[in-house]
């Protein structure tokens, strides 16, 4: 994640990571997924489903932020997430935020 | 090249089917695959109904869906709610009968324009102008999908059709004005990519005493984008960048131009008194 000006609270806030679940015999292949993630985390695979489609995979397996959008938007009911309590993943900016700690403190 | 090397990637991709997916409850999930094409819009749609039923809170066994026949019409045999599955145009007064039969259920009404403003549009008119406490949701696909594209009553001017290949001469219904001059107590509009406040509107229908009705602009890639030679990807991504969030906008000027853009929002919220409550009041007198 990209900021022009990193907040200061970066480091305190946890970053929820989501897990992505591909049902993939139940895809059409209508890309919606792929298209409007916020995260661009999914991409068609070349492989082919029992159906003859393309079903999406992950691209970026620590990219979900578990914002459920693709379950909203897919009409097969075939990929939802779950949010990733196990593994929480290091937060996008928090090594940014280590060095304005050594910034302030120096 | 690029896809090819990031595929061992994919492999490590959680697959298992462990958790299931959080609608299935609500679903009749053995008459999956539903028969909505690739890319059209109202298993999104759909989905978000679900959501919405499912984030009211409210027992299952309090709801009732009704459909009439089209397309949208299938959603009544796909949820796993008591629903009823009706005649062309009727789904509005079968709706009205359960809801007068048992006032405590929460009738939902979904199917598409053509069943609902062109067969149904008599029933629409005097439901609306009743007030009665049912939520209507049209998904609005702007032709007559499932019988093989023929101009319905929500075509754009010009767009081509089965029974229109020179362009529909004629201009199309503006929904929420129809349904606010009609004297609807909700009206609201949003598009299937908006599908966050399509969720809380649907939710907010339900929850609303009164005729509530949602219209919901979908894509229909095989008879309306493909004959209008128009990207089913082009026209979803439409209605994520060509439209404008206005709520309480003035309903005259809610027509469906993308080049202007289209108005979306909560157009009306109003309370008033339901059939049913009356009858129920003079029943007690």
């Amino acid at each position: 994640m990209k900021y022009w000006r990193e907040p200061l609270d970066t480091g305190e806030i946890d970053v929820v990571r989501g897990k992505v679940y591909i049902i993939k015999d139940r895809c059409k292949g209508c890309g919606y997924c792929i298209e409007f993630c916020p995260r661009e985390v999914l991409a068609f695979s070349k492989e082919f489903n029992k159906k003859g489609y393309h079903p999406p995979m992950l691209v970026k397996s620590d990219g979900c932020l578990n914002c459920h959008y693709c379950e909203l938007l897919c009409p097969e009911f075939a990929i939802y997430t779950v949010a990733d309590e196990g593994e929480a993943g290091p937060n996008p900016v928090a090594s940014a935020t280590e060095n304005q700690k050594s910034r302030l403190k120096a | 090249m690029a896809i090819a090397k990031r595929q061992p990637k994919s492999t490590s991709a959680p697959l298992s089917p462990d958790p299931k997916h959080p609608l299935e409850d609500l679903i009749r999930m053995e008459r999956i695959p539903h028969i909505w094409c690739p890319g059209c819009g109202v298993g999104t749609v759909f989905s978000a109904c679900l959501s919405a039923i499912q984030q009211t809170g409210i027992d299952y066994r309090k709801f009732s869906m009704v459909s009439g026949i089209g397309c949208s019409g299938r959603g009544a045999g796909y949820v796993r709610l008591d629903s009823f599955h009706t005649t062309h145009g009727r789904a509005i007064p079968f709706a009205t009968g359960i809801k007068m039969a048992d006032p405590s259920l929460n009738v939902i009404v979904f199917s598409g324009d053509g069943d609902l403003f062109a067969i149904g549009g008599n029933h629409f008119i005097h439901a609306a102008r009743r007030n009665m406490d049912i939520t209507v949701i049209c998904v609005n696909n702007f032709i007559y999908g499932m019988t093989g594209g023929q101009v319905a009553a929500t075509t754009p001017h010009m767009a081509k059709s089965s029974t229109t290949p020179f362009g529909n001469p004629d201009s199309p219904f503006n929904l929420p004005l129809l349904a606010i001059a009609s004297g609807a107590t909700y009206v609201a509009r949003w598009t299937m990519i908006h599908s966050r406040d399509l969720t809380l509107a649907f939710e907010e229908a339900i929850g609303h005493r009164g005729f509530s009705f949602i219209e919901v602009l979908s894509p229909c890639p095989i008879n309306y984008t493909r004959r209008n030679k128009i990207k089913t990807m082009d026209m979803v991504r439409q209605f994520h960048n060509n439209t404008i969030i206005k709520n309480h906008a003035n309903p005259s000027e809610l027509d469906i131009d993308f080049q202007k853009g289209v108005v979306l929002g909560k157009f009306m919220d109003i309370d008033k008194p339901t059939p049913d409550e009356i009858l129920a009041k003079l029943r007690n007198q």
